[in-house]
């Protein structure tokens, strides 16, 4: 459905170029819901922000629905980006309209008669649970609301894709959650493609099926989400996916292992089993499980022993037991 | 009631001040409006045009930039005197109320289009690139986002434009035009009158008052970022 084929953007500042994004190359299928993480600086918004051209590339090229859009004219690539609707991080609402005109602005500016534009606006309120607050300014509404009526607004057109520029980077956990579930509903019951650009990595897990890696522009990692989660292969990847946990850092320079798992063998006591057949003593410095697309997914950091031979022993447990893990 | 204040400012002098102060209000909400009318489009070439914003193009926003400035650096006695020949070819004659009218408008326009750029700045860009990746035009960017979003500001900068430009009316003396400014300095300083000059004087800053006031208002009521919200959170209030 979108294409990006060897995309890069340079930037012209002070006769000095700075790449924000190189030669990046995605291809996005419909009905995906593909994240695309990076810390900040990464250059992820550039790259979001090409796709729809409101930054133009300086090399490759974004086919969308089979259009090259560096080909199209200033007005059929007006036409192109109806199709594919933006919400951002500071939801850039109208502060001078209400939440219902906010909702009819892009239906205006195609020049749907008023009356249309309205009911659909009331629907589309009514599609992210804000039927109530219609004539509130944006002023009036918390984070989470003006998120819900952004993404009300991005629906308006009826697009195929919509771009969430750190969508929930402004919100708590609780809205995140709430903002992401909707966000999965209108890609499951609509069948809206979405992009989702992120820092976070629960974002990821909570809604994405695809991930891409980026770091100083480029695409390190990209691939389902689940088997990057279970064997990342940047340092990038595993920084972003090890469980936070603030001792950690302190004791990575030992030996250290991070074993994944998914739902199938969680069931069994693992790490007693371990213990007891390699009889070997390891510490467990932090442990999650995440949720992702409807599995659960296990993960565990473990610090072995010095002995050599009881860390061979391990290996050669984890190995019997198929389940995965490395060093980090 | 006429007779009243004849006996309190003079014979005949009722009717004097009411004509200096129509006079006065028709100058400047005339010069205003026409100020506008210019600097208004002026404003938006400015703010478009620059760098970064909606449709860049260095050499029209240099061009505007250089115009606009040039004529706000030219002192208003000045402008009013090199202006006289364009005048006489506009407006028909170099004298007169008529006439300053357009000296004002001249003087004005420049300093109307910087207060426009100025507010139009302040419209967040977030909320633009939003209008653009809705697929809007630039003209649907200037007419339904822009201005809409910069409406409290403009307003205010509209309270400073027309309160500036009543502050130049008392120059109407020097081409024999009147209201209340001329008034005071025709009465304050050719006929040593300072009574009639202080009244003059106090009329003009009620005006001043009655229009910075009016035009405040209007601007914080039609904002709708904090202040509707304190007013519906009280009408909640009453009501329960």
């Amino acid at each position: 459905m979108i294409e990006l084929k060897r995309l890069s953007k340079v930037f012209d500042a002070d006769s000095k170029n700075i790449t924000a994004v190189n030669d990046v190359s995605l291809t996005i299928e419909k009905g995906d819901v593909y994240g695309i993480i990076g810390l900040s600086g990464a250059g992820k918004s550039t790259l979001v922000r090409c796709i729809n051209y409101l930054e133009t590339p300086t090399g490759g090229s974004v086919v969308f629905n089979g259009v090259d859009l560096g080909t199209l004219s200033h007005k059929e690539l007006l036409k192109q980006r109806q199709k594919m609707s933006m919400i951002f991080q500071n939801f850039n609402l109208l502060s001078q309209r209400t939440a219902l005109k906010n909702v009819c602005y892009p239906l205006e500016i195609i020049g749907t008669p008023k009356k249309e534009a309205e009911e659909k606006a009331k629907k589309l309120l009514e599609t992210v649970g804000l039927s109530d607050r219609m004539n509130s300014y944006p002023a009036q509404l918390s984070g989470g609301q003006k998120q819900r009526v952004a993404i009300a607004r991005a629906l308006a057109t009826d697009p195929q894709v919509l771009l969430c520029d750190e969508a929930t980077s402004a919100l708590d956990p609780n809205t995140t959650r709430s903002i992401l579930s909707l966000l999965k509903k209108i890609n499951t019951e609509m069948g809206v493609t979405i992009i989702v650009i992120t820092h976070e990595m629960k974002v990821v897990e909570q809604i994405c099926n695809k991930v891409a890696v980026i770091e100083n522009g480029e695409i390190v990692e990209k691939g389902y989400v689940k088997d990057i989660f279970m064997s990342p292969v940047s340092d990038i990847a595993k920084e972003l996916i090890l469980p936070k946990n603030e001792g950690i850092k302190r004791v990575l320079s030992e030996r250290v292992i991070r074993i994944a798992f998914d739902g199938r063998s969680s069931v069994e006591p693992l790490i007693a089993n371990l213990i007891l057949e390699c009889h070997a003593v390891v510490n467990i410095l932090g442990a999650d499980t995440k949720d992702i697309e409807g599995t659960a997914y296990g993960q565990m950091l473990l610090q072995l022993p010095d002995d050599e031979a009881a860390v061979n022993r391990i290996k050669a447990y984890l190995d019997k037991k198929e389940v995965k893990y490395e060093e980090v | 009631m006429i007779e009243f204040f004849d006996n309190l400012l003079g014979t005949g002098m009722t009717e004097m001040y009411v004509n200096a102060i129509f006079t006065t209000v028709k100058i400047t909400l005339l010069s205003t409006f026409l100020a506008y009318v210019i600097g208004f489009p002026l404003g938006i070439i400015l703010y478009g045009t620059a760098s970064g914003s909606i449709f860049p193009n260095k050499s029209v926003n240099a061009a505007a930039g250089v115009i606009v400035n040039i004529l706000r650096s030219i002192p208003f006695v000045i402008l009013l005197v090199m202006t006289q020949p364009l005048a006489s070819v506009i407006v028909g004659t170099k004298i007169g109320d008529n006439a300053f009218i357009f000296y004002l408008v001249v003087a004005a326009a420049p300093f109307v289009a910087r207060m426009i750029e100025s507010s139009l700045k302040e419209v967040d860009a977030g909320v633009i690139e939003a209008a653009q990746s809705m697929g809007s035009n630039n003209f649907q960017i200037i007419t339904k986002v822009v201005i809409p979003e910069a409406k409290p500001s403009l307003i205010i900068g509209s309270a400073i434009a027309v309160t500036t430009i009543l502050g130049y009316t008392p120059m109407t003396y020097l081409i024999a035009g009147g209201g209340l400014g001329e008034m005071a300095v025709r009465y304050g300083l050719y006929k040593f009158d300072s009574k009639t000059m202080y009244i003059s004087s106090v009329l003009l800053i009620i005006l001043v008052q009655i229009l910075q006031e009016t035009l405040n208002h209007i601007a914080k009521s039609s904002d709708k970022r904090i202040r509707n919200q304190q007013n519906t959170h009280q009408k909640k209030e009453k009501k329960s």
